[in-house]
């Protein structure tokens, strides 16, 4: 047997103009658990995708156990023992757990043995992997970890034995992610071959035995895990020293900018998703909310900022209470100084379509600075989105381009600078860096702390904790709808992660 | 007795006027669960008919006459595909396209062909429609009571694309939950890319889907034009096609519901043309537009509020495209 499972030599792959994959040189070693790392957009679902037959590779070879072999399908992959499970879940929703192991991989023409046959077999592999679900689960009940494990069950029924997954943990909270680990290195032992895609450094030295690091293309380093360090990798993956610490001075604490009492907020379907949430938030400090996703952040933020009706509560903006429950108007309250960066920046923070200029002054473009009688001033416009490129380092430099074409990281520099030039009395943050690079992290956490120095009130929403507690000044952690409580900065990560995980405060630090 | 006879009477034009919604309405199923809406349901089965029913009065035989209504409601259905399927198309305009396209081109051709104003010419019953079949006893028992009259003139009687339209649904069913293509069509329509994943073609698996689909429009349209009724008369279907689609969306896309939907849109219209005229005290005459109206009104109301929530296939109306 070859002593490498997976062999890629010279891959290269373009999409259009853009070169995601660049002579592509890695080996993966049989029986490990090997870690590619890289910025968004660095190529690294792009690779193994060409590796699972997703799409094809414009050049280069690829060996599976020393042999060169074509993979031109996810049929030809998984017949070479290739197992995937992507970022996002490739399951039906309202599929059983059983159904959904047995698509592609039915046996015959009727259901009836293959459904028997499956059953057996999944139980088996349940049994020796450990990896516990109920084969008769319907898909969309179950809590993301479970799916995932399915996701995984799905590779081994298909004899798996290489197994890629690419940015596991992203909905994962950490005890289901330090979970999944485990059940990794399980998979390990048993001989099979895992490559994890990632951009969280932490992973990466938690589970992996080799690393390679991807960045705009091609791959940079290869490295021992061991032999390596978080330093030296966010370095290789950016290309320069990075700050993964932000610096920052002790708040300058002043009087209360954002209250929030007893608000209540249901979603359309009747369900309470803010259950009677009470926070201050003061000039000068940034809390943080921590939380898995879906634990009624959005919605805290959606009502607070005028976008969604809360059932009860008051809000209090600067003293004056703004009217959740009835006449609050998001254009009004935005004019009245609270700014705004939404958690999805495609859906509510920009619109693609137009121009970088546009989206600069989206929703104050009714300023007095930016008309001439009741036209738009369009010099003053570009003029005003000149400045801000320059200021918050926005790349390309062009005003006139169409904002679908900027990166991830400078799309949501955009929207930041059209917020924080404003000179807002409180500024609510979503994910701010959900989708951005490790360099426009950096930036953008720095451009964070400097508001808060400037004295505003900044509340930040994040499912990212390492943003949470490098950020924020005071942490409140959010479970099903309620501030399960909170705590400071220097929490460990294992006590806010049991209370994102909704065990109870005391328990929590019993736990510790 | 009299009610009795009334009843049986509307309930046996219930079957026959459902029996084209059936068809087309399951069509509809097939291609909608595979994620390609259909609206030219009514488009296919004008065609189909019109197919049906020329081919039938040319060459003198039903069957014939269905194979062509069959094999030119498969070439709308591929025409759909090929516009939303393989280029991704949007699935609503091609489908109203094709609407148009049949609705014209069956008037011009059969004008051009016939010259009967757009009618194909009558056919005579001697094989070269389908006609009704005699169960066997039903002579026998038309005596009995109650058991009778259901068996000889409900049950017994219709022509054989009746029955077949009423065993399509139990096939249908089984196709869906009981083979492998059922389950990958099912699939299909909610998460492609979990099907892609699995190493199944995406594009295959619909083009079939959408292929059955036509192969029910063209059973729906030749049952108009070559058996409930002798030839094909311009815009037969008359919006069944649409009433199909409204039956499919308030059966929530299944198969047995979807039977009961249209045996429910068939009993309206056959009370509608059964008591077209009839006087009510306090009311006097209803007039006949009312009756007619009647089913699509019950449409709009069923479908607002009496249904509950309808959630179509996920991926409906949407092309695949991997991602990127």
């Amino acid at each position: 047997m070859a002593e490498y499972a997976i062999e890629l030599e010279g891959i290269n792959k373009s999409f259009g103009p853009v070169r995601a994959n660049r002579d592509i040189e890695l080996r993966v070693e049989r029986g490990t658990i090997h870690g590619i790392i890289g910025e968004n957009g660095a190529g690294k679902s792009t690779l193994m995708s060409i590796l699972y037959g997703f799409y094809q590779a414009d050049s280069g070879k690829i060996k599976v156990n020393g042999e060169t072999v074509t993979i031109n399908t996810p049929n030809h992959a998984i017949d070479l023992g290739i197992g995937m499970v992507h970022q996002h879940f490739m399951l039906v929703e309202n599929f059983t757990v059983l159904e959904n192991v047995m698509l592609g991989a039915e046996g015959a023409q009727l259901l009836r043995g293959g459904i028997s046959h499956a059953r057996g077999e999944l139980e088996r592999l349940e049994h020796e992997y450990s990896l516990d679900v109920d084969p008769d689960g319907i898909i969309q009940e179950l809590p993301v970890g479970l799916q995932q494990r399915v996701e995984i069950l799905k590779a081994l029924y298909r004899g798996a034995e290489i197994l890629i997954l690419d940015e596991p943990t992203g909905v994962l909270t950490p005890a289901e992610a330090d979970h999944l680990f485990r059940i990794l290195k399980q998979l390990k032992e048993q001989g099979k071959t895992i490559v994890l895609i990632t951009h969280k450094l932490r992973e990466i030295m938690a589970v992996t035995d080799n690393v390679s690091v991807m960045r705009q293309g091609t791959m940079v380093a290869t490295r021992r895990t061991a032999d390596t360090s978080v330093e030296e990798l966010a370095e290789l993956m950016v290309g320069r020293r990075v700050l993964l610490r932000v610096e920052k001075g002790e708040p300058t604490v002043g009087e209360t900018k954002l209250r929030v009492e007893s608000l209540t907020v249901k979603d359309s379907r009747g369900v309470t998703m803010v259950d009677n949430v009470s926070l201050d938030v003061r000039a000068g400090e940034i809390v943080g909310i921590a939380g898995v996703a879906g634990n009624g952040q959005s919605h805290l933020i959606e009502a607070i900022t005028g976008i969604r009706r809360a059932q009860t509560g008051r809000v209090l903006l600067d003293g004056e209470p703004i009217g959740v429950t009835g006449e609050a108007d998001p254009n009004l309250l935005r004019h009245r100084g609270l700014a705004h960066v939404p958690e999805d920046r495609h859906h509510m923070g920009l619109v693609l379509a137009f121009e970088e200029n546009e989206n600069a002054i989206l929703g104050y473009h009714d300023d007095d600075k930016y008309l001439s009688g009741p036209m738009l001033n369009i010099a003053a416009i570009r003029a005003d989105a000149e400045k801000k490129i320059t200021k918050y380092d926005i790349r390309p430099p062009n005003p006139r381009l169409k904002t679908a074409n900027f990166s991830g990281g400078n799309q949501q520099k955009i929207v930041l600078a059209r917020e924080m030039e404003r000179d807002p009395i409180v500024l609510i943050v979503g994910q701010p860096t959900r989708g951005v690079d490790v360099g426009a992290i950096e930036f953008i956490h720095k451009r964070i702390i400097e508001m808060r120095d400037q004295g505003k009130a900044v509340l930040l929403v994040s499912v990212e904790l390492d943003e949470i507690r490098s950020l924020s000044d005071r942490i409140l952690v959010m479970f099903a709808g309620r501030i399960v409580g909170e705590r400071t900065p220097d929490a460990t990560e294992g006590e806010l992660g049991l209370l994102m995980a909704g065990v109870e405060g005391d328990k929590a630090e019993a736990a510790e | 007795m009299d009610y009795f006879s009334t009843i049986i009477l509307v309930l046996d034009s219930t079957v026959r006027l459902s029996v084209p919604l059936l068809f087309a309405s399951l069509a509809g199923l097939y291609s909608e669960r595979s994620g390609v809406f259909d609206i030219g349901l009514e488009g296919k089965m004008l065609a189909g008919a019109f197919a049906g029913g020329a081919a039938a009065a040319v060459v003198g035989s039903a069957w014939i006459g269905l194979a062509a209504a069959v094999a030119i409601s498969i070439f709308f259905a591929l025409v759909h595909g090929f516009a939303s399927i393989t280029h991704r198309g949007n699935q609503i305009v091609s489908g109203v396209a094709i609407n148009f396209i049949a609705a014209g081109s069956t008037i011009i051709l059969g004008q051009a062909w016939f010259r009967q104003g757009g009618r194909t010419p009558a056919l005579p019953s001697d094989g070269s429609r389908f006609t009704e079949i005699k169960l066997p006893f039903a002579d026998t028992v038309r005596d009995v009571p109650v058991f009778g009259p259901i068996y000889s003139e409900l049950i017994s009687g219709h022509s054989i694309l009746v029955y077949l339209a009423f065993l399509t649904v139990p096939f249908t069913w089984w196709v869906l939950f009981r083979t492998r293509f059922g389950l990958r069509l099912r699939a299909v329509g909610e998460n492609p890319a979990a099907v892609d994943t699995a190493g199944i073609s995406v594009t295959w698996l619909r083009y079939r889907a959408v292929i059955l689909a036509g192969v029910l429009c063209g059973f729906a349209g030749a049952y108009l034009s070559v058996a409930q009724n002798a030839g094909f008369v311009k815009d037969m279907t008359a919006g069944k096609g649409f009433i199909a689609l409204a039956a499919l969306i308030f059966a929530k896309w299944r198969p047995v519901n979807v039977m009961l939907a249209c045996l429910l849109f068939g009993f309206l219209d056959a009370v509608a043309i059964r008591f077209s005229g009839i006087r009510i005290p306090a009311v006097g005459e209803v007039p006949p537009q009312f009756m007619q109206a009647l089913p699509y009104i019950l449409t709009v109301v069923l479908l607002a509020g009496f249904i509950g929530k309808a959630i179509p296939p996920k991926a409906g109306g949407q092309p695949y495209v991997k991602e990127r």
